[in-house]
């Protein structure tokens, strides 16, 4: 199997599914003639031209509705957003247009789109450029919100994101691009809505996703150093949320930190949680730990900055307080 | 234009006004929930636009949709149906008022976000664009929608690709309770579209005949390749911007000056004066429009409402 980036997966899965089908385009800011900012579709302007490689205004409501639009007449639009902070700026068509207007047509509105957006903290941006808002979007019914941790899951997810007929949020870490990692061979997908187990181990059950999967590794692995053995889960898909693995994992070891890069008030922690009180509370042996960003906007300082992410420790030390 | 086209467009208009007054009624009767926004004044402009449209040219528009519905075809008792949430409504009873629609009828909503329907339409365009179809997409939207950021993004992408899509603001002088001066930095509405360098014309949307013919000149010049085009349309609602609004904002006298012209009344003096038509004819088309809404009535009272399993379906195409 290759050993390839997360910026070569994500291109390699853009480039064979436009390759593929000719339906699949890509819109967004500087995503042709510059080749992404992020570098993920150089080439491509060159290979498929502006009509399909298509340079937007810097103007993320239309980029988005833009995309429904032409989603709703079959194509298979993939619309960039150069990162996910500016995807406020099209809430309304993200949440409010792409996730109702299947259910809310009767089924009558098909919108088979994908969304790209990059975020992540840890780059001295910012507090307006460095968040990880996911559990936001998770929040709403009728949006696929996914945000795969290694370059297996980002380009399978992503063909798959590109052939499901829902729109679909696809949220990448900026920090992971460089990230190396095997994928198979040829074609191939990885179903959206499933969580993975990562890492096996009987003691203690780590839920994460996408950068946190990295510090969560890590983490286990010091912590086999002193005999302890964590499994790790990868939600990998925030909605659907698959339960089954962490559910599973979690009636063997009776215990869980879940790890998240956002904030911990109403995020992803707070809800597998609740879920794991809900459907396992027979098996717990202690209270769950949550991991996650302090309740700050994220400085600029890099030394504030890294006091305000998770950090590898502070999971080693959330898994040593439900042991 | 035959005479039967001239009687069909009448009777468009004809049933709008009485499916619209017919709704009004239900609302008070509470059969109808939800907000409930009224075409009445406003048929013209809906009935001329879509009479000039081909079947491959799309039409969107906002939540004051139930005259487009009428236009495209929709069966009144489907739009009624949805109206009063059955399962036999355009959108199985889950829309409602503001959110019919027909794909196969290439209509696609409906929408009741201000504004956020025109990025959806330049897409709409795209599409066409992209699969080199010779539809044009036609979005209409009120002189409120004209202030929000969507509206600029989508008229200046419209313009920069070239997209055929026909702008049409519906400006029926009032979003919601404000009025354009108070609300617009120009009260032409249509020099915002002068911004995108989109060529652009106001028209009377009281004429019906002069909204179908402006609109069949502007689509082949889109068909054709020139791009966007913007146009206002000058109209009124004779209610309130939905059941239930006060009209502290206007007075008694204004919209009598308006009703006193009519859309239905002028384009009906038209007919007669120009012999298009007997005044015969005009009644019964009359009547037959009270017993097309009667039965659409009767349809949507005795249509069931939606199983229970149907709040669970939808929400995803895949599963």
């Amino acid at each position: 199997m290759p050993k390839i980036t997360m910026r070569e997966a994500i291109s390699q899965a853009l480039m064979e599914e436009m390759e593929r089908d000719e339906s699949v385009f890509i819109m967004g800011e500087e995503v042709g003639v510059w080749g992404g900012t992020y570098a993920v579709t150089k080439g491509f302007y060159d290979r498929f031209g502006p009509e399909r490689v298509k340079d937007t205004p810097i103007a993320e409501a239309v980029i988005v509705g833009a995309a429904i639009g032409a989603a709703l007449t079959g194509l298979r639009p993939v619309a960039e957003l150069m990162t996910i902070n500016f995807a406020f700026s099209a809430m309304d068509h993200i949440v409010n247009q792409a996730a109702k207007l299947h259910y809310m047509f009767g089924g009558q509105f098909v919108l088979p789109m994908v969304i790209r957006a990059p975020g992540g903290g840890g780059r001295q941006l910012g507090a307006t450029h460095s968040q990880t808002p996911d559990a936001v979007f998770a929040h709403f019914p009728g949006l696929k919100v996914v945000a795969p941790a290694t370059p297996e899951d980002a380009k399978g997810m992503l063909k798959a994101a590109i052939r499901s007929d829902d729109p679909v949020l696809f949220i990448e870490h900026a920090t992971l691009y460089q990230t190396r990692g095997e994928v198979p061979d040829g074609d191939y997908t990885v179903p959206l809505g499933k969580s993975k187990i990562q890492r096996p181990g009987n003691d203690v059950t780590i839920v994460t996703y996408s950068k946190m999967l990295e510090f969560s590794t890590r983490a286990a692995e010091q912590l086999a150093k002193e005999g302890i053995q964590a499994e790790i889960v990868d939600l990998r898909s925030l909605r659907p949320l698959d339960m089954g693995p962490v559910l599973e994992s979690f009636k063997k070891t009776n215990r869980a930190v879940i790890v998240e890069e956002g904030w911990r008030s109403y995020g992803v922690g707070s809800e597998v949680a609740a879920r794991i009180y809900e459907e396992a509370f027979d098996y717990v042996d202690m209270p769950i730990k949550r991991v996650a960003q302090q309740e700050v906007p994220l400085p600029y300082n890099r030394a504030l900055e890294q006091m305000a992410l998770p950090q590898v420790e502070d999971i080693v030390k959330a898994v040593k307080e439900v042991l | 234009m035959e005479k039967e086209e001239h009687l069909d467009l009448y009777y468009q208009m004809v049933l709008i006004r009485k499916l619209e007054e017919r709704s009004a009624e239900l609302y008070q009767q509470g059969k109808i929930g939800g907000f409930l926004h009224l075409y009445i004044g406003q048929e013209a402009v809906s009935t001329g636009l879509v009479a000039a449209r081909k079947p491959q040219d799309r039409v969107i528009t906002a939540y004051r949709d139930h005259g487009v519905a009428i236009n495209v075809g929709i069966p009144a008792k489907e739009v009624m149906a949805e109206l009063l949430g059955k399962v036999t409504g355009t959108s199985k009873g889950k829309g409602g008022s503001m959110h019919l629609a027909d794909v196969d009828r290439n209509f696609w909503g409906g929408h009741a976000v201000v504004g956020a329907h025109l990025p959806i339409a330049a897409g709409l365009a795209l599409g066409d664009q992209y699969q080199k179809n010779d539809g044009v997409t036609i979005c209409m939207f009120g002189d409120g929608a004209t202030n929000i950021g969507y509206f600029h993004e989508a008229l200046n992408l419209s313009k920069v690709w070239r997209l055929p899509v026909l702008w049409v603001c519906e400006n029926n002088q009032y979003g919601m309770g404000t009025a354009v001066e108070r609300a617009s930095a120009v009260s032409e509405i249509r020099q915002k579209a002068d911004g995108y360098n989109i060529p652009n014309e106001q028209i009377d949307g009281m004429d019906v005949l002069k909204v179908r013919e402006t609109t069949l000149e502007i689509l082949e010049k889109i068909r054709g390749g020139d791009g966007p085009y913007f146009l206002e349309i000058l109209t009124y609602r004779f209610r309130g911007h939905s059941m239930g609004d006060p009209e502290r904002y206007r007075k008694p006298d204004e919209i009598k000056k308006y009703q006193e012209n009519d859309p239905i009344g002028i384009y009906r003096r038209y007919l007669l004066e120009n012999e298009v038509a007997k005044e015969s004819e005009l009644d019964d088309l009359d009547t037959r429009a009270d017993v097309e809404i009667q039965e659409a009535v009767d349809f949507a009272e005795s249509s069931p409402e939606p199983e229970p399993e149907a709040l669970y379906e939808h929400i995803y195409v895949d599963d």
